[in-house]
């Protein structure tokens, strides 16, 4: 039972610091906080559900997160009907165009017998399809964005509620990664992790700038939300009651009502965020625990003992007679379209799509640094990494610079070298993660929450 | 004896795969370890060789006692080896093999080429090809060169014949008496018992990991239990 | 005329671009394929190592400056280069120690080996923002130009002009000199032949008794000698900024695949295909075909394969390509 014991402690510690931020600096802060900790940790769950059930390296995370960002938009945002009568027709002939040579290469490479030059015709195929792929697309795609390119210019989306694209989101990660399964699981493990990394930079390549689609680097902002807005908020009579209910004493003292009813609006007014906050915590809550639940059910069932069987030893779990393949292709579907949907929960908490601000350091290192550090191949584990990951990522500049004034108290307040230091202070981050997950590597390499080792 | 070991007794992770072995050889001499599969003929050459951790025994060479000394310690002190697979540096040429073979000799090595060439004359017209391109018989005469190279007094053959046609296996076996002539020890695994016999001054059987018997070549080959058992009648 | 002047804009267009792109490609590409070959892991940090000799290379350039010495017309970064060596040398021999003999003596899988030179990669790359900051550097001083589009105008009479900047000839001599003293240690030096010998088969080197701590020391010094010379010529070129070294690592790494894993001349080779594919297949050939042909066959689009956007996709999808057909890359991987 020592386990159960660890994973309360290092709960345990996480919440306290949580509370800890909410106290010393303020509960908005702290409630932000968690939510990333959240949003990080079914992140790091799907990663775990690749890497730690089945052995997988995808360092492609970026890629998924960025469809799974995508799918807000394509889901959320109210469909921009002049660039449907623009350019909409163009669109899906290019698509259907598209569509037709995926279908072809599919055919010729399947249902024709192995001839020497079949992949030489396939190859051609490809290269002549993408100028024709532009040649049809790029009349439709320039009418598109010179509408309201300043406001709009894309094709928008389908208007539906927010929280339809997480799952969009994860479904259309697992129709990605079913394609780079195809191409790449078949590879050496490292092989698999540089072609991934390269893969997911395709994808942000093409979010960034195909303003048709997704506005690329004209971002798309003020996308819809699963929780109340704080402007409604402050207006709504319920909440005004409830917060004054809750400050009764501390408005009585006031005796002045001028004074009174400006402290009250100053009350609703920062109590409006900390309840949208806390609104998206009790969702975000429920996905993490949902997650938890399914992944320690399946985990535990036959399936996830066979996928760990493989894991341990391919050979022998394919001399068994068990689809190494077909399981490694299905479990990459299952932890991209996690992954996915973390990535639109991303989008939809922050409110905006910034496809320029996809980065490989943060968006796929950070999270496997969580997933090796939390512990892989255990659910609690991945878990425990998002959390402390991002609160130590959240958390390292302001103990930097509480250090570096603490090393260099003894000089002049000009001194170039603090001053430096203090402009520096946001890197130290990237060294605490490096030092983190070397020293963890090290010294624990199974995690702070090890994979626990079930006997029967 | 020139070459020793005595007692070994060793494994991986606890399971002893050998014995109690022991193993002798001198100068000039060829010595066969045989026996069926999974007696622990390859892992009695890794203890010799020091690849394998011993619990118990000894090495000697040439009255020295060199149990705790590394492989490479070793290869210092005269012992060179065969391995029986991935035994020639594929990517390199035949003669950087050679060249590679005598990295820890900083003289004459163009005069030991030399000598291996006419040793092997085959590998002379190969010598600027890649090792990797080589026939199956030809890279085998490139590895037993490359570790002549180190001007060896004992020579530690991994089952030489492995994998090769009956008549590359007679050339490779004259290559070995030829390499006998050079008052070098030859220890060899065979698979190929009774043709190893044939040629062997000595030989141990070895059965799951002790020795079982051992003796002159025409002894072990003329003895009846012995052929019914291991020499296949 | 016509003729010559559409010669004149492939060149300067694409020809000389890609020569300087594909060098400092093929100098990064040779460094991550020797680190695979010897020390059988594919070195995420690379790019940020790249990155931290580049500083070193750019603080000694700013003392050297600051003392008031210069290397006349030629940028005095090239007079940096030294210590800038050095210092790296230093770094990846102090990290080898302290990071990755570790889990070399355990014997560890690749991929602990690439978590750990993740780990490796957050640390130089704090380091670098921390010393220098995130932001742009240029440090290229000297003269910017050898030949200027205006001048050659001038010279030859022809509408197109070529430029060449002095950094692209830098870039291109450097390159030979470094690749060339390179290619003959590996292959005719003792040295470098128990290099590559320890590469191809590290069991049967030890039997041979090749010391491996020996050649992990070289293979270090030179991949040391490579990230350095290679940073400090592409920020001479462009200019420096810790981001792009870590984002060239992804075009190395295509190269570097591409030209088989492990094999430096397959990477030097893996290192133009990708710049040429890179600059061909983006450039709008609309002016060069007006040259080339009669003017009611003149084209009216663009004539772009692809858009400029996706130059840095066109290197993946090469290696995706690679991946599919040769997986072992168009030379054959794994010798050094």
């Amino acid at each position: 039972m020592t386990k159960n014991f660890d994973v309360k402690i290092s709960f345990t510690i996480m919440a306290v610091l949580i509370a800890l931020v909410g106290i010393f600096q303020s509960w908005g802060v702290a409630l932000s906080i968690l939510n990333l900790c959240l949003i990080s940790a079914v992140m790091s769950m799907g990663v775990n559900i690749q890497w730690g059930f089945a052995g997988l390296i995808n360092f492609g995370v970026m890629g998924f997160l960025a469809i799974g960002g995508l799918a807000t938009v394509l889901v959320s945002v109210p469909p921009v009907y002049e660039a449907w009568a623009a350019g909409g027709g163009g669109i899906l002939i290019s698509g259907l165009f598209l569509l037709l040579v995926i279908v072809t290469i599919y055919l010729i490479n399947s249902k024709i017998p192995k001839f020497k030059y079949k992949n030489h015709i396939i190859f051609l195929i490809i290269i002549v399809s993408i100028p024709l792929l532009k040649f049809i697309s790029g009349p439709a795609i320039g009418r598109i964005e010179s509408i309201n390119a300043a406001t709009s210019g894309f094709l928008g989306g389908a208007n539906l509620p927010i929280i339809l694209s997480w799952f969009v989101g994860g479904i259309l990660s697992a129709l990605v990664a079913f394609i780079i399964g195809k191409i790449c699981l078949g590879l050496r493990s490292d092989y698999l992790a540089i072609s991934t990394l390269l893969i997911s930079g395709i994808v942000i390549t093409i979010v960034k700038h195909e303003e048709w689609l997704s506005r690329g680097v004209k971002n798309v902002i003020g996308l819809k939300r699963p929780a109340p807005y704080e402007t409604n908020l402050q207006k709504t009579d319920w909440f005004i009651n409830a917060i004054e209910f809750f400050n009764t004493s501390k408005l009585s003292n006031i005796i002045d009502l001028e004074a009174r009813a400006s402290l009250l609006n100053q009350l609703v007014i920062t109590s409006s965020g900390i309840f949208v906050k806390l609104c998206f915590s009790i969702i975000f809550l429920i996905v993490v625990l949902t997650l938890l639940y399914l992944s320690e059910k399946a985990l535990n069932s036959p399936w996830g003992r066979m996928m760990r069987a493989i894991r341990d030893n391919e050979d022998a779990a394919k001399a068994m007679g068990k689809n190494v393949v077909k399981q490694h292709l299905f479990i990459f579907m299952l932890g991209s379209a996690i992954i996915g949907f973390a990535g639109a929960m991303l989008v939809t908490y922050d409110g905006l799509f910034t496809p320029s601000s996809y980065q490989p350091l943060r968006y796929t290192f950070l999270i496997w640094v969580m997933v090796l550090l939390g512990g892989t191949g255990n659910n609690y584990g991945a878990i425990l990494g998002g959390f402390a990951v991002w609160f130590i990522w959240i958390q390292s500049a302001p103990f930097a610079l509480f250090i570096i004034n603490l090393l260099t108290n003894h000089l002049d307040e000009t001194s170039y070298l603090k001053e430096h230091l203090r402009d520096s202070v946001p890197y130290f981050r990237y060294l605490m993660m490096g030092l983190g997950l070397l020293l963890v590597m090290r010294y624990r390499p199974m995690g702070l929450l090890p994979e626990k080792v079930i006997k029967n | 004896m020139f070459f020793s070991a005595n007692r070994l007794t060793g494994g991986y992770g606890g399971v002893n795969i050998i014995e109690d072995c022991s193993f002798n050889v001198d100068r000039g001499e060829i010595v066969s370890i045989l026996g069926p599969n999974g007696a622990g003929k390859s892992t009695a050459m890794k203890a010799m060789l020091g690849i394998l951790n011993l619990k118990n025994g000894d090495v000697n060479l040439d009255g020295k006692d060199i149990t705790n000394f590394t492989t490479q310690d070793r290869i210092k002190q005269g012992i060179s080896f065969v391995p029986q697979t991935k035994n020639i540096f594929t990517e390199l040429t035949v003669e950087e093999n050679l060249e590679m073979g005598a990295f820890i000799n900083e003289e004459n090595i163009s005069s030991k080429i030399e000598e291996m060439y006419d040793l092997f004359p085959i590998i002379k017209e190969k010598k600027d090809q890649q090792a990797g391109e080589l026939s199956g018989g030809q890279r085998q005469q490139v590895a037993i060169s490359r570790a002549l190279m180190t001007n060896p007094t004992v020579l530690m053959l991994d089952e030489p014949t492995a994998g090769v046609s009956p008549i590359i296996m007679d050339e490779i076996f004259q290559h070995v008496l030829n390499i006998k002539k050079q008052n070098i020890a030859i220890l060899m695994v065979e698979q190929n018992a009774r043709q190893a016999l044939e040629i062997s001054d000595r030989g141990y059987i070895l059965v799951t990991g002790k020795n079982a018997y051992e003796g002159k070549g025409e002894y072990l080959l003329n003895d009846k239990e012995i052929r019914k058992a291991f020499l296949g009648g | 005329m016509d003729f010559l002047n559409a010669i004149i804009l492939i060149s300067n267009f694409i020809i000389v671009p890609a020569i300087t792109y594909g060098s400092q490609l093929a100098l990064g590409a040779i460094g991550v394929t020797l680190i695979y070959g010897v020390l059988r892991f594919a070195n995420f940090a690379y790019g940020d190592l790249m990155a931290f000799a580049t500083m070193i290379v750019i603080l000694t350039t700013w003392y050297l400056q600051s003392i008031g010495i210069s290397l006349g017309f030629l940028p005095t970064a090239l007079l940096a280069l030294p210590i800038g060596i050095l210092i790296t040398i230093g770094i990846s021999l102090f990290f080898d120690k302290t990071v990755f003999e570790y889990y070399r003596n355990k014997k560890a899988n690749s991929v602990t080996f690439i978590v750990v030179s993740l780990g490796l990669m957050f640390v130089l790359n704090a380091i670098v923002r921390i010393i220098i900051g995130p932001g742009d550097i240029n440090f290229m001083d000297g003269h910017k130009f050898i030949m200027k589009a205006r001048e050659f105008k001038n010279l030859t009479g022809l509408n197109e002009g070529l430029a060449i900047k002095s950094t692209q000839v830098i870039t291109l001599i450097t390159t030979v000199i470094t690749c060339s003293l390179l290619f003959y240690f590996l292959n005719k030096t003792k040295t470098g032949k128990s290099m590559r010998a320890y590469s191809d088969n590290e069991d049967l080197a030890l039997l041979s008794g090749i010391d491996p701590k020996k050649i992990i020391l070289i293979t270090w010094v030179i991949v040391s000698i490579l990230a350095t010379v290679g940073g400090t010529l592409y920020g001479l070129d462009k200019s420096f900024k810790p981001f792009t070294y870590f984002n060239n690592l992804l075009p190395i790494f295509a190269a570097t695949i591409v030209g088989g894993i492990g094999n430096p001349l397959g990477a030097f080779y893996g290192g133009f295909l990708v710049a040429f594919s890179e600059i061909t297949l983006t450039y709008a050939y609309k002016k060069f075909f007006k040259y080339l042909l009669p003017e009611n066959l003149e084209p009216n689009t663009l004539i772009q394969f692809i858009s400029t956007d996706y130059k840095f996709a066109i290197s993946f999808a090469i290696l995706v390509i690679v991946l599919i057909f040769r997986p072992n890359g168009i030379f054959k991987g794994k010798v050094i």
